[in-house]
């Protein structure tokens, strides 16, 4: 139990570190020093300190968005297992309870950014829930695909079986799941293909634009929320990766914690060797994930 | 051994969907040549019968064919020709690439009810060239222009000779040299035709092709 309480708090208080990794990442590409490792911390502290203004058109929904969506992220952060140790809740299925509490994450966000009643923030909201109406099948599918090969109903159940063993005979299987998981990823994260983390032109920001009127305490909150689920999504694409535990849980802890950085780099890597696709090619990104999923899907019906 | 198969076999499929999304048609010879390439290893990894064709040979002349001459012919067509760049598809892509899915697990239904002679197959190889046989068909429909009804063609030949190359060991090729000469005639006399519909009509494009019928009445 220690471990396990251990493992959750490692993963709150780790995953700002990775968006530092990350922004590293794309300083070195652009020839630039960057911001320090520790700034997502930074600006979450100091925002934590400051007041937040409301607007008048505004109701209790536009406060409980921010809450209810790192509320929802942080029950989702108790059912992902640990470098392939069990995670401090599991029961079968909770990939599917995992799924909607990111759902739920979204909703609220979403419906905040309509109480603010700004027109930009309405399109962004629209293109939002149009995205996730791809992305949200892909991972279905995904994770379906991954309980199949290994038999196993929960997250735990899944990651702990040593899901590098089952490479050789699902090779295709676990190529494809892992293309398809890695394209949800950068979606969901509203990274680079997807959706640009650092534009300010509201006409073609997603995520970024729904959060526009938040400030303060609220502004800490989504922050620390979206870093918390690209944590949490990261975890599925090292997961696929590990072997079965064996070297004591100090050694595979430091061994995940590598791999989640090189999962930052490489996303750096892409994020600054890609151009952003036009808005209108997204929903077709997002169905080659759809497709992806579904043909692992069907490939594990064989036999 | 079969673990290359299913790499070969996946690769296939992968490519039937890059075929069905891919908006140029410069991609689209370049992924026919490709899948045709790949498909025309097959002989090499699977178990031939005695007494058949020798599978380097085999492989050999559907590679020198589908890799390098169909791709030159298509190619000189499209500069020959003039055309545009864009497939044009009737539906758009993600519908096309939706229904690629569509077609696999109809080619994997499919699969699950054929009795096969020998239960040592590639599980994958069935369901697999089904679907690509599927998307050459979908691509002769759904696709505009003729030279793009020639790359579903190709694509669809593809399915046949991977069919054949899985299920039949070594009997098939010869059958299969044989389609390949009649696919390899087949693109020749396309490449001319396209070439003389594009030099009376200045496009390519079948829709158009019923016009004829009022070139001819009203002579």
């Amino acid at each position: 139990m220690p471990a396990k309480i251990a493992q959750f708090i490692l993963v709150l208080t780790l995953s700002p570190f990775l968006f530092g990794v990350l922004n590293r990442t794309k300083a070195f590409f652009a020839g630039r020093k960057g911001s320090p490792l520790l700034q997502l911390y930074y600006d979450i502290f100091k925002l934590l300190r400051k007041g937040a203004v409301y607007s008048t058109t505004t109701t209790w929904v536009f406060i409980a968005g921010p809450v209810v969506s790192l509320s929802a992220v942080i029950t989702a952060s108790f059912l992902i297992p640990w470098a392939g140790h069990p995670a401090v809740i599991q029961f079968d299925g909770d990939i599917i309870l995992f799924i909607y509490l990111l759902g739920l994450a979204r909703f609220f966000t979403v419906l905040a950014a309509l109480d603010t009643g700004s027109s930009f923030e309405g399109m962004g909201a629209s293109r939002e829930m149009q995205f996730a109406l791809f992305a949200e099948p892909a991972l279905f599918l995904s994770l379906a695909s991954l309980a199949r090969v290994t038999g196993q109903m929960s997250f735990s159940g899944i990651f702990s079986t040593g899901v590098i063993n089952f490479w050789p005979v699902y090779g295709p299987v676990f190529f494809l799941v892992f293309g398809a998981v890695f394209i949800v990823f950068l979606a969901e994260n509203s990274r680079i293909p997807v959706d640009d983390p650092n534009t300010h032109l509201e006409l073609t920001m997603i995520h970024e634009v729904m959060v526009l009127d938040h400030g303060g305490v609220d502004f800490a909150y989504i922050l620390y929320g979206a870093a918390v689920k690209f944590w949490l999504l990261g975890t599925l694409l090292a997961g696929m990766f590990l072997g079965a535990s064996s070297r004591g849980w100090m050694m595979d802890s430091a061994v995940f914690i590598l791999q989640m950085s090189v999962l930052a780099v490489i996303v750096g890597v892409v994020e600054s060797t890609l151009a952003r696709l036009r808005l209108l090619k997204v929903p077709h990104f997002l169905i080659i994930a759809l497709a992806l999923s579904a043909v692992a899907f069907i490939l594990t019906m064989r036999s | 051994m079969t673990m290359w198969v299913d790499f070969i076999i996946v690769a296939v499929l992968l490519l039937d969907l890059m075929m069905l999304s891919s908006s140029r048609i410069r991609n689209c010879i370049q992924i026919a040549a490709v899948q045709g390439t790949l498909v025309g290893l097959m002989p090499l990894f699977v178990e031939s019968h005695p007494g058949a064709l020798s599978p380097v040979v085999a492989s050999f002349f559907s590679i020198f064919l589908k890799g390098v001459v169909f791709p030159w012919l298509l190619f000189r067509a499209l500069r020959e020709a003039n055309i545009r760049k864009e497939v044009e598809p009737i539906g758009g892509y993600p519908l096309s690439l939706l229904m690629g899915v569509v077609m696999f697990a109809m080619g994997f239904w499919l699969s699950k009810r054929l009795l096969y002679p020998d239960p040592f197959v590639p599980a994958l190889g069935a369901p697999v060239s089904f679907a690509t046989f599927f998307t050459g068909v979908f691509l002769i429909i759904s696709r505009m222009k003729a030279i793009t009804q020639v790359i579903g063609y190709l694509i669809l030949e593809n399915g046949i000779y991977l069919f054949g190359a899985v299920f039949l060991g070594g009997q098939s090729l010869l059958v299969e040299l044989a389609i390949l000469l009649d696919i390899f005639a087949a693109v020749f006399v396309m490449g001319i035709t396209i070439f003389h519909i594009n030099r009376e009509f200045d496009h390519i494009d079948t829709q158009k092709l019923s016009e004829l019928k009022d070139i001819i009445t009203s002579k």
